[in-house]
């Protein structure tokens, strides 16, 4: 394992989104590739310039789905066919369409509760502790301030040069941001 | 919601509407103005009387329910042939208050309707409250609820299983899963406010409660990236789960063969209804919340308006569905089912009848009028009688369906009881003791789709 850098990173503050976005954006065509921007709501410009491809949320719900609607079925199956038959006005043991109202919910259901687990283990939550939390100005990236941080894992990144970029792209502050 | 193709308007039009959001917020204002509510401000006073009010009610459940552990559902009005009463009049209001926020939340951010982003959060929270009173109701009718886990499919040593054909067991999946759905969207949505809770909080406590529930969260790009499709996606779902709790719950009554009850309008009909008794709860608690918290430049007059519109549309399709059940009984020249409906109208249940045509049907018609409807008393008042009518509507359906169906040798009639209506009343109090801990505690307006709405967040073309 390599040593861990003395910084996580340097963080620029911006009181807007557009002055985010540019930033970013700037960042990005400094060849700076391990920046991550924080914002009170969800900014889907610089979600874009960040996120080249596509979220896996969409394929884990389509796959929770899918194991769900299996399951719901295959259980009313089971259960009316295999473990336990009665006759019912002697309609037949399988009689699916009587199960789709409960495969449906069971699809739902399942697919639900994989949007949300896949979205919170993508993002890595519940975390209980991230350096950025150190920089005491970071509590307003929750309410009325734009934050851009760079990391220093990023091959380019240097305290003195990355600080004096942040610097030029005019924001509110420019703060380090310890382990 | 950035970049939005409905924001070229054409300028008239805009003068001519009032504003989604009162005019002069930024940023911090709105999260200041929101976050205030549960962290700084007072506890008003009127809080703690609603609240006693509120819990003193629950108390008179727990009461109701207590006794009706010890006797059983004697204590009811219910006996053969009205063997469905109160309780599961209750269960269908309580589960149809409970489906207009889901339409909000869902159905509203689907087709990008932005109105919905102050009020979609106490909606969600009422859907939730509504459909845990819902879900006592068929529990405590069971005759011996502390056995109503027979209800769920577990290996167990009687080698049984549930009879997967019946509706009664499709309503067990429907509404576990609609609570359970529903409970999760409304925590992903409250995700980001409790981290803004979080940082705002000066308490030790706060900091700690509200930063265990936001889990870490720090706004990161690519987390919002994800939040928002994962928050689309339970949209997605939420919109047909919503249909299908209500279809499936109008299948209890329309797979059987009572005549009034075997419709195949059946299920539309109680979803429009559905709807329609939820914005009017909506309203009911939507009016008096702006008003006491003086939020009134979030929850404005449009966003009134149009819940007004929407009540008026789904009420007409309710008037739809009650005209197609004379119809149907006419057209299909079945004297039982004629019978049904004579019966309705000038049977012992007539004047619940003539209520319900009076708060259903005619007092909605005033929102046709813009008075009415930019009148905040106007609009209570007849949320209120849509409140009351929709009950009277199950009461309807389920009472007089049942009361005289085939043989007259088998007719009877339906009184409620004192534990009927205590009961009833009693999940009214947990409906508001869990609304009051709600408003107090939690931001009942998302905080961080209201930053969307404010001018500061409008993002200019050059910087894209």
């Amino acid at each position: 394992m390599t040593p861990r850098p003395p910084l996580h990173g340097l963080m620029a503050e911006f009181t807007g989104p557009n002055e985010l976005i540019s930033a970013v954006r700037k960042a990005r065509e400094a060849g700076y590739t391990d920046l991550d921007a924080y914002s009170p709501y969800p900014i889907e410009e610089v979600s874009e310039q960040l996120e080249g491809h596509a979220s896996r949320v969409p394929l884990i719900t389509l796959i929770g789905g899918i194991i769900g609607g299996i399951c719901g079925f295959g259980l009313q199956y089971w259960v009316s066919v295999i473990a336990y038959p009665v006759n019912i006005g002697g309609r037949p043991f399988n009689s699916w369409p009587a199960y789709i109202p409960i495969t449906f919910e069971t699809t739902v259901l399942f697919a639900g509760l994989s949007a949300v687990m896949g979205m919170l283990a993508l993002n890595g939550l519940p975390m209980p502790y991230h350096p950025v939390f150190n920089v005491s100005r970071f509590a307003r990236a929750s309410q009325d301030r734009f934050f851009l941080c760079i990391e220093a894992t990023d091959p380019k990144f240097d305290r003195e040069d990355t600080y004096r970029f942040l610097e030029r792209l005019v924001p509110r502050s420019v703060s380090e941001v310890d382990h | 919601m950035n970049g939005k193709p409905e924001s070229v308007r054409l300028p008239e039009q805009h003068e001519m509407v009032p504003p989604m959001i009162g005019p002069g917020h930024t940023f911090h204002s709105v999260t200041d103005k929101i976050s205030s509510v549960v962290l700084t401000q007072r506890t008003p006073l009127w809080w703690f009387i609603g609240f006693a009010i509120s819990f003193s009610l629950l108390m008179l459940l727990l009461l109701s329910v207590s006794y009706l552990f010890m006797k059983g559902i004697g204590i009811w009005g219910v006996n053969i042939p009205v063997g469905w009463g109160f309780d599961i009049i209750n269960f269908v209001w309580w589960i149809g208050i409970g489906h207009a926020g889901t339409l909000i939340s869902a159905i509203l951010l689907l087709l990008r309707q932005e109105w919905r982003t102050s009020i979609n959060r106490f909606a969600e929270a009422m859907t939730l409250f509504a459909v845990a009173c819902a879900g006592m109701f068929p529990i405590l009718h069971l005759g011996r609820p502390w056995l109503a886990y027979w209800l769920f499919p577990y290996p167990n040593t009687m080698g049984v299983w549930p009879q997967f054909r019946s509706p009664l067991m499709w309503d067990v999946f429907a509404v576990s899963t609609y609570a359970t759905i529903s409970l999760v969207f409304w925590f992903v949505g409250l995700i980001p406010d409790l981290a803004t809770l979080r940082d705002r909080s000066e308490s030790r406590i706060g900091r700690t409660i509200y930063g265990l529930l936001a889990m870490g969260w720090r706004g990161s790009a690519r987390h919002w990236h994800r939040y928002e499709t994962a928050y689309l996606l339970l949209a997605g779902l939420s919109t047909p789960l919503v249909v299908s709790v209500h279809t499936i719950v109008s299948f209890d009554f329309a797979i059987g063969i009572i005549p009034g009850w075997h419709a195949t309008i059946f299920p539309p009909y109680f979803v429009a209804g559905a709807i329609y008794a939820g914005f009017a709860m909506v309203l009911t608690l939507a009016i008096p919340l702006r008003k006491g918290f003086g939020l009134e430049d979030f929850i404005t007059m449009r966003h009134l308006d149009y819940m007004g519109r929407v009540m008026l549309a789904t009420g007409l399709f309710v008037g739809y569905g009650y005209v197609m059940e004379m119809f149907t009984a006419w057209y299909s020249a079945n004297p039982y089912d004629q019978y049904m409906i004579i019966n309705r109208l000038t049977g012992p249940y007539a004047p619940v009848f003539w209520s319900l045509m009076v708060c259903n049907i005619i007092t909605p018609q005033a929102l046709w009028f813009q008075r009415v409807r930019s009148s905040v008393p106007g609009l209570f008042i007849v949320s209120m009688f849509i409140n009351v009518g929709m009950w009277l509507e199950r009461f309807i359906i389920i009472v007089t369906s049942l009361h005289r169906d085939f043989l007259p040798s088998s007719w009877g009639m339906y009184r409620p009881t004192f534990w009927d209506y205590s009961t009833y009343f009693g999940t009214i109090g947990l409906f508001l003791t869990l609304l009051f801990l709600f408003i107090r505690f939690l931001p009942m307006i998302s905080i961080f789709e209201m930053r969307t709405m404010v001018p500061e967040a409008e993002v200019k073309e050059h910087a894209a």
